[in-house]
């Protein structure tokens, strides 16, 4: 229906939306003026310190930077991990793996907030 | 610049070395030193700086022009001054001349003067102290002084932007123009001469309306910044610019008519920028009439 519409309208998804989209990603990671490098030892850095606290599900992070408010850059973190390992104070191998066993990875709910940084520029 | 958000507008802070209030002209007007540049080669920087040039002389302001882009003259050919060049930039900021003999008055507008890039030298041969000093002698008389500056992000664009107390930047609705668009906001904030304003040149309405080219939405939203100008490719460029007579004065140019409106902003006038206008066929345009949207 919308389709409709904007061909009604003379409105086409052509090119235009996809050099929209890759300018922005390209964008984002200029003004970050971070070296890939740098970047990596960042996401290992801060996924060391989370894994410190929760067993993080490794396969399913997405660290990745989107375009912010006016022209800062949001860094927005997905990382799912299972249960927080309650008695890491303890420093018990033992608890650590039987947790790992007793807490099934997809009841185990995840995930940092995910600001929606592209609703917050329509205004 | 990683840093969110943006300076907000300020004045940036001259350094200048004169006694007195250097900002103001003859008439005790503020003058305006405003930098035309782009990052990017070939985006129209020349032809923008030569249209408002003309433009700002038409609504009866003392304009003068400088092409910084030393080594690439172009700025005369545009005006249509080409054969009038004696003497240069360089040759006024090494002392080969007065200032008042370099600068050459237009035929048609006694206002508009250009001051011509030196074609056998290279950016090296002026310093961006240089710019400011030869500004601050030029704001003594001028309302405007428009700076053309080269593309590029090195010792040319630091000289052009050096004295602005405006930039102006120019950008087609394309990939690789936007990104190097993006770059050139990022420098001139980091030399406090942000935020700096967008001209938007060469859009096709038609194919924006077909959704193959940015439109002046995208590229505002993408690169975050004030918009103070949409300028349509136009036919009558090239020959605009073939016979030395920018567009501006031709009153059927569409581009010519941005270009004046343009001016007027820069001039502080309240002038809408009207969106890409109307277009598409009758029933194309009775539906957004309907519907509400005519954003495009
Ligand atoms: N709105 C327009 N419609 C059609 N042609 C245009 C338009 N604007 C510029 N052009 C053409 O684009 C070409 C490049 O323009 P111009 O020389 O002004 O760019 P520039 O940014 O100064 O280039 P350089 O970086 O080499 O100095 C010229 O041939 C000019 O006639
Ligand atoms: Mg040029």
């Amino acid at each position: 229906m919308s389709g409709f519409l904007d061909r009604l309208l003379g409105r086409g998804k052509g090119s235009g939306a996809t050099a929209k989209q890759r300018l922005q990603f390209i964008l984002v990671h200029d003004r970050i003026n971070l070296s890939p490098e740098r970047m990596e030892e960042m996401k290992r850095e801060i996924l060391a310190v989370i894994s410190k606290y929760v067993n993080v599900d490794d396969d399913h992070v997405d660290i990745a930077l989107q375009q912010g408010n006016q022209r800062g850059s949001v860094l927005v973190a997905e990382v799912p991990f299972t249960k927080a390992v309650e008695g890491i104070e303890r420093d018990d191998p033992e608890i650590l793996s039987s947790l790992d066993e007793t807490v099934p990875k997809r009841d185990a709910a995840s995930g940092a907030s995910r600001p929606e940084a592209d609703e917050q520029r329509d205004d | 610049m990683g840093e969110a958000g943006r300076p907000t507008a300020k004045p940036p802070a001259r350094p200048t070395t004169l006694p007195g209030p250097a900002q103001h002209n003859a008439h005790g007007k503020k003058s305006k030193v405003v930098t035309i540049t782009s990052g990017k080669g070939g985006v129209g920087k020349t032809t923008t700086t030569a249209n408002l040039g003309v433009a700002l002389a038409r609504l009866g302001k003392k304009v003068v022009l400088i092409d910084a882009d030393i080594g690439l003259r172009n700025l005369d050919v545009v005006m249509g001054l080409e054969n009038r060049i004696v003497y240069d930039l360089v040759d006024i900021i090494e002392g080969r001349c007065k200032l008042r003999q370099a600068l050459i008055k237009h035929k048609a507008f006694p206002d508009l003067y250009l001051i011509p890039a030196a074609q056998t030298r290279d950016k090296t041969a002026v310093t961006p102290a240089d710019m400011v000093q030869l500004t601050d002698q030029l704001r003594e008389e001028f309302d405007f002084i428009l700076i053309d500056c080269p593309a590029g992000i090195e010792r040319g664009f630091r000289n052009a932007i050096a004295p602005a107390d405006m930039v102006l930047i120019v950008t087609n609705p394309e990939v690789s123009a936007v990104r190097d668009a993006d770059r050139i906001i990022g420098l001139i904030e980091a030399e406090n001469k942000g935020p700096g304003q967008l001209i938007l040149n060469r859009v096709k309405a038609d194919m924006v309306r077909r959704g193959e080219m940015l439109s002046p939405d995208d590229v505002v939203d993408i690169l975050a910044i004030k918009i103070i100008g949409i300028v349509p490719e136009d036919e009558n460029v090239i020959p605009a610019s073939n016979s030395g007579v920018p567009v501006s004065l031709n009153e059927n140019s569409r581009a010519g008519a941005a270009f004046r409106n343009i001016a007027r902003r820069l001039n502080g006038e309240e002038v809408p920028i009207t969106p890409l206008d109307g277009g598409g066929n009758i029933l194309q345009r009775f539906v957004r009439f309907l519907v509400g949207s005519d954003s495009q």
